[in-house]
């Protein structure tokens, strides 16, 4: 029998977007699909796991550096816990805003996971929730060599949202010249924009790549949260619920990974217009001030 | 400025251009291009230097430079006898910058000196929380250890820049709670070109949280006095400093060899500045003449014409009583000096020297070598700068070799062809020319001798460089090549 390949999956997208939710309720889907799944939250702020270990907030790999003083000493199950369907849980961790390098943070952490034999062989998936904006070298940590090498982006038919998109495949394009990483599609978290599926379609055939799902807006995910439970867990007739459970399907069995192809500016902003998302700029009223 | 021209047998410009396009050759296009400016054969009469300087390495060549932090800890900093100085970072730059510089000092190491490795030793966690915490612990334990340090600097090493701690928040409140000297130094190893920035970023500290801060606790007087840029290599500042004191001066404070931190920061009241190595400390003395109108003079007390020369222009800010008192002391020693010289010269006359030291003593050594008869036909710095080589110009003779940031391969190349009787130079460049029979000196650290300052180093000086060059071992050894 051929052994089992670990696949390693990193969602990135624009803040706020519902990374860390889409993650665990996703990651909930695949448990029930009878998958072993290790999430590693590469979050300074820790909630990548909160729903799945019904925790407030996770002891972190920093936190604990922080208390025994050196990385060298701390243990591998000080740090990794076991939640909803034997998920395996790690927060990186790392300092507040304003001091320190959590870019570190993460690369140490991800070191350390690596080194203490935290990617075990009976494992069916390692998910990366990453920071949403990938401002330096720690949070491109996940997609460098032998870690992901699948990227999903989460994403709505928002502005800001498709731009930061874009720019993540432009980051996507960058490591895979020397990797194997691959963006393998988006994930639509719909904010009830117009047209919104039709919108993420066409922005992903753009980028050469796929909407691997669309997944409705819906309450029931905030009364989860409530809980701090996934809506698999929380309702698990809930549609919401089968709505991941779909989509968690759908990336167990997708094969569709690529380089993609990131968009020139005006390209995305001719999208933005076509769908009324955006209005054509009238360079007459630029820098103009009301008073004028 | 040299009185005329001076010219070497056997070195032209031409000859010399030709030996410097001749080692350009071996380099691809860019690298002989960008290198082509820091290489010159010298011409004594032009305003300006012909080299470039204080620029980039060129990827690629093998440089002597160091860093901003060397500069800092190094240089500035870590003579200050009386301070715990806290090397900020990873515990690599504090060890090895721990007592690699032969900066002497007097007291009782612990107790009232401290030439110790205090280190933040940083951690991962420390890089990715801060390590201001830390930095605050570490200062207050290291005085409580230690209390009778007279103040502690916090010298930042590459990371702390990198993750941006605010050193100088953590200082600022450390010198309340402790009532002593606690000063940040941003001098973080990507900083600047060489270590030329570190000195400069720590003139700048000293200015910023030092001077004007104490004052002298005795009278002040017309004759008190500043000696700034001497390091106490090998004692330097020991055989320098009794000389301006048996001229009638008084030396208040010294920057920084051997130096005391409550002096340094009442240096604001002294009557004149006389400094020696330009290149590592002239911000300050700009500083106190800008601030409080105190003059400055370079002097330079290497061998007795030099140091003749520089006593005499000293005594120029001063009256009479000084002036009488600079020639009885010049009468003093001409004789012991010219004893020295008479036994050294004979041996050393018509030899050659190529020097390739820091910011000074390429230039301001070469009066003691001339005064046994030793010409200069090449010199260089590490890291000087314009001014630096506009001052070097006119104490070289026309058509020797200048170079600036050298690269071994260069040295070694321009060594081969001019022949020297003795290189001087530092501890990287030591054993490769005495592996090939050429007879060295290590300039940085004296080699393990000095002081080489004042008439008492003159003396010193003059038997190093004889036992050099006139070593019996040199005719013993064949080079393989």
């Amino acid at each position: 029998m051929a052994e089992k390949k670990m696949r390693q999956i990193a969602i990135y997208g624009k803040g706020g977007i519902g990374k860390s939710t889409t993650t665990q309720n996703t990651v909930a889907g695949l448990a029930q699909l009878g998958k072993k799944v290790l999430i590693i939250g590469c979050d300074p702020k820790a909630d990548s796991t909160r729903l799945i270990l019904h925790a407030k907030a996770q002891e972190t790999v920093m936190d604990k550096v922080r208390e025994l003083g050196t990385v060298e000493d701390l243990e591998l199950e000080d740090v990794l816990k076991i939640g909803y369907g034997g998920i395996k849980c790690v927060e990186s961790g790392g300092p507040e805003p304003g001091v320190g390098c959590a870019g570190r943070g993460v690369i140490t952490a991800i070191n350390f996971c690596e080194e203490e034999g935290a990617y075990t062989p009976d494992l069916d998936f390692v998910f990366y929730d990453v920071l949403g904006d990938v401002v330096c070298g720690g949070f491109a940590m996940p997609i460098r060599e032998n870690k992901a090498q699948e990227i999903y982006i989460v994403v709505s038919g928002e502005m800001m949202a498709m731009y930061a998109a874009n720019n993540i495949c432009k980051g996507i394009v960058k490591y895979a010249a020397s990797g194997s990483v691959r963006l393998a599609g988006l994930i639509c978290n719909s904010r009830n924009t117009d047209r919104e599926a039709d919108l993420i379609e066409a922005l992903a055939s753009r980028l050469g790549t796929q909407m691997i799902h669309f997944v409705p807006r819906d309450n029931q995910v905030q009364r989860a949260e409530l809980r701090r439970m996934t809506v698999i867990e929380y309702s698990p007739e809930h549609p919401q619920a089968q709505e991941y459970r779909e989509l968690a399907r759908k990336i167990d069995e997708n094969t569709m990974f690529v380089v993609p192809t990131p968009i020139e500016i005006e390209e995305l902003e001719e999208l933005l217009m076509e769908f009324g998302i955006m209005e054509a700029d009238d360079e007459t009223i630029v820098g103009v001030a009301e008073s004028a | 400025m040299a009185d005329k021209i001076k010219t070497i047998d056997g070195i032209t410009t031409e000859a010399t251009e030709e030996l410097i396009e001749e080692t350009l050759a071996a380099m691809p296009e860019k690298t002989r291009k960008k290198r082509a400016l820091h290489l010159g054969a010298n011409e004594p009469t032009s305003a300006t230097c012909a080299v470039k300087s204080n620029k980039k390495v060129v990827p690629g060549i093998m440089s002597q430079r160091g860093c901003a932090y060397a500069g800092a800890k190094g240089v500035v900093w870590g003579p200050i006898r009386d301070m715990v100085h806290v090397s900020h970072g990873p515990i690599g730059c504090g060890v090895y910058s721990w007592g690699t510089r032969r900066n002497l000092m007097q007291g009782i190491p612990g107790v009232t000196s401290f030439p110790l490795d205090f280190t933040s030793d940083f951690q991962e966690k420390d890089i990715v929380y801060g390590g201001d915490k830390k930095l605050e612990k570490l200062l207050r334990e290291a005085d409580e250890l230690f209390p009778l340090n007279k103040g502690l600097s916090v010298l930042s090493e590459c990371p702390v820049g990198l993750i941006g701690d605010d050193i100088n928040a953590v200082t600022k409140k450390m010198e309340q709670e402790l009532g002593k000297f606690v000063v940040p130094c941003n001098c973080e190893g990507f900083r600047g070109v060489s270590q030329s920035l570190g000195h400069h970023i720590s003139n700048d500290s000293i200015r910023d949280h030092v001077i004007g801060k104490r004052e002298f606790a005795e009278p002040a007087g017309p004759y008190d006095i500043a000696l700034i840029g001497d390091y106490n290599i090998g004692g330097d500042v020991w055989a320098a400093k009794p000389i301006l004191e048996e001229i009638g001066l008084n030396v208040k404070s010294v920057w920084t060899g051997d130096g005391e931190i409550e002096k340094i920061a009442a240096t604001y009241q002294v009557k004149l500045n006389l400094i020696h190595c330009y290149r590592s400390m002239n911000y300050m003395c700009k500083v106190m003449e800008e601030k409080w109108g105190i003059p400055w003079l370079e002097y330079n007390f290497f061998g007795p014409t030099k140091i003749e020369k520089s006593l005499r222009e000293i005594a120029e800010f001063f009256d009479d009583t000084i002036k009488a008192n600079v020639e009885k002391v010049i009468a003093k020693y001409r004789q012991h000096m010219q004893e020295v010289i008479d036994e050294y010269r004979p041996r050393l006359e018509g030899k050659t020297a190529m020097l390739f030291v820091g910011g000074l003593r390429p230039r301001h050594t070469i009066g003691a070598y001339e005064d046994l008869g030793i010409q200069i036909t090449g010199a260089g710095y590490e890291f000087a700068h314009q001014d630096d080589y506009d001052r070097t110009s006119p104490e070289m003779a026309k058509g020797t070799l200048i170079y600036d940031d050298v690269s071994e391969f260069e040295l070694e190349k321009f060594v081969e062809k001019m022949k020297p009787d003795l290189v001087g130079s530092g501890i990287k460049e030591k054993y490769v020319f005495q592996k090939a029979g050429i007879p060295f000196r290590q300039m940085h650290s004296w080699d393990y001798s000095g002081p080489y300052h004042g008439y008492e180093g003159f003396k010193i000086f003059a038997r190093d460089i004889d036992m050099a060059i006139n070593s019996p071992t040199w005719s013993l050894v064949k080079a393989p090549f």
